[in-house]
């Protein structure tokens, strides 16, 4: 033993150099995207004095959390002063329809395309797919006057809507490369017992797709509460869903720029998707890589 | 559903779910493309003139100098923005693929920023990078008097401060696919080289790095992506400005449609746009299509 030991010391060394080195890079990079998050929630804990006086870096004196309330409760947006509160439920009333309907919507086609025979399902799929890449700028234009003459300009259903056309092309896309993994044998046989459809999709094909859809929910959660594309070009004052209202808040120029006010806005906007994302990281992930690996 | 018609109904139910489906798609991603390429091709200002003008709007945007910034812009921000995403990505991926126990906790913080609005990152970089109170004033207190720090202000550098905030929004985001890549090369193929004896740094140069290539691809692609649509983090860090220095196609077709109501000029650049990301994309999609 003791000279197996010795022989191996040399090596035992320089992996142990290898070892701090490796943990020393890691923890460099831990600080590097940490240090935004330290920034923002200490500094919206200090009075607008403590900001002129100290640095980013420097922890609060005292919690004081009155940035947060007037963040919530008073900031203005534009020249409305009643905090980024009415916004944060416009961005919930909109995310949670538009979530449901798109991956409903797109399970079920999904399902569609892979386990009954559509004539051109491979067509079918490839052209929707497209558009999940356009840049929405083409867009952006037509959709304008279209929610213009169904009468859902400036409203929070017309984001509904939006973002459930627009959200039907990943969804279709998870769903699909989810089926494809499915055997057809269990729909086959269900198919013999007399199951229509519907029911195959609903008793059989939904209860077995649970990740798919928690994957699926997370990701569009992400995307429509995070959206400020769509929420700025559809949406006025009132209807702003809460990223818009956040840069407003940010840019507003009247008066004295009070950072602890937007630091305590941006976290109140960042809130729902970090708490996603720290329940559910694992999914979160897996939503990220089957945005990549599309088709 | 005994009856003839019942199933005649349910045989064709697929297609009946799948038929408004694709229809919408046809309309709001096909048609609505049509309509602005179509724009693009006539006169329209404030509101949409149909009559063909020929190539009047692309000579009017090619010779627009604003145009040119936001083309230059999106160039230095793609290529510095691709660049490191991809350098910090594969770098982190590989040191978290050295058997670190804590290897979740690291994660969770490298891809966070991910979870966050591009306008909540701008919010926050633009405090850190505020000339004055921000990182200038962390460098004075620590010593450094003369030192200055005002990109987020000055024309010539406005666009690098876009950079710095989207590489710590993405590049963890990068890591994540390099990761997954890295974990699916076999082991026994690892195994097999280290009884060969080739040294960990040999095996990663000859073996791992060349079975990347595909992830690579895909990562690039992605990257690219998000880079020519960025538009929440130019305009929330920095408005476009100052001036239009920190323009981007992307700003430049929004400020056009909405704000000066130039429709013709802003369906020409967002037609380029398109042509841009179709460039990208098509073949990409293309090949993945074949793979499956």
């Amino acid at each position: 033993m003791k000279q197996v030991s010795g022989i191996v010391r040399p090596k035992g060394w320089a992996r142990t150099l290898q070892r701090v080195l490796l943990f020393a890079v890691l923890g460099l990079f831990c600080v590097y995207y940490l240090v935004p998050l330290f920034v923002m929630v200490s500094t919206s804990l200090k009075s607008l004095a403590e900001i002129r006086e100290g640095t980013l870096l420097a922890p609060p004196r005292a919690i004081n959390t009155e940035a947060w309330a007037k963040a919530w409760r008073s900031a203005c947006v534009g020249v409305r002063c009643n905090g980024l509160q009415p916004y944060f439920v416009n961005s919930v009333l909109m995310v949670v329809p538009a979530v449901l309907i798109s991956t409903f919507l797109g399970a079920l086609n999904g399902y569609a395309l892979t386990k009954w025979r559509v004539r051109g399902a491979d067509t079918i799929f490839a052209l929707m797919l497209f558009g999940a890449f356009i840049p929405f700028q083409v867009i952006l234009l037509p959709m304008a006057r279209t929610l213009g003459e169904l009468g859902l300009a400036g409203t929070i259903p017309g984001l509904v809507f939006v973002h459930t056309i627009y959200g039907l092309a990943f969804t279709t896309l998870f769903f699909r490369n989810f089926f494809i993994g499915v055997s057809n044998g269990i729909v086959q046989a269900a198919q013999i017992d007399g199951a229509g459809f519907f029911g195959i999709f609903f008793r059989i094909v939904l209860p077995m797709s649970i990740p798919a859809i928690v994957v699926t929910v997370i990701w569009q959660f992400t995307q429509i509460w995070n959206d400020f594309l769509f929420g700025i070009a559809f949406t006025v004052g009132e209807s702003n869903p809460v990223t818009v209202a956040l840069n407003n808040v940010v840019n507003t120029s009247t008066g004295v720029k009070e950072y602890n006010v937007d630091m305590a806005a941006a976290i109140i906007a960042a809130l729902p998707t970090l708490a996603v994302y720290v329940v559910a990281g694992a999914w979160f992930v897996r939503g990220l890589s089957a945005g990549a690996v599309k088709g | 559903m005994g009856s003839r018609f019942g199933r005649a109904l349910e045989k064709r139910l697929p297609l009946i779910v799948v038929s408004p489906l694709f229809a919408a798609s046809l309309i709001f991603v096909y048609g609505f493309i049509l309509w602005t390429v179509w724009i693009s091709f006539t006169r329209s200002r404030v509101l949409p003139n149909y009559d063909l003008a020929g190539l009047l709007q692309y000579e009017r945007l090619w010779s627009t100098p604003r145009w040119h910034v936001a083309l230059s812009n999106l160039v230095i921000f793609w290529l510095l923005f691709v660049v490191l995403c991809l350098m910090i990505g594969m770098l982190l991926a590989i040191l978290l693929d050295q058997r670190i126990r804590i290897e979740g906790v690291i994660r969770t913080i490298y891809l966070y920023p991910m979870a966050l609005s591009f306008v909540v990152t701008g919010t926050v970089w633009k405090w850190i990078l505020n000339p004055g109170l921000g990182i200038e004033r962390v460098m004075h207190q620590a010593g450094l008097e003369g030192f200055r720090f005002d990109w987020l202000v000055n024309p010539d550098y406005a666009i690098y401060t876009v950079v710095i905030a989207g590489v710590w929004q993405s590049s963890g985001y990068a890591m994540a696919l390099f990761l997954a890549g890295l974990r699916s090369v076999d082991d026994e193929l690892l195994k097999a080289a280290a009884i060969d004896g080739a040294s960990p740094l040999r095996t990663y140069m000859r073996i791992v790095l060349p079975m990347m290539r595909p992830v690579l691809m895909s990562v690039v692609i992605i990257l690219s992506h998000l880079a020519i649509k960025s538009f929440d983090l130019v305009v929330a860090l920095t408005g476009g400005g100052p001036g239009y220095a920190t323009d981007m196609p992307a700003t430049f077709m929004y400020s056009f449609a909405f704000q000066r109501s130039e429709l013709g000029l802003a369906a020409a650049s967002a037609v380029m746009m398109l042509m841009t990301v179709i460039a990208i994309i098509v073949p990409y999609l293309y090949s993945e299509l074949r793979r499956t």
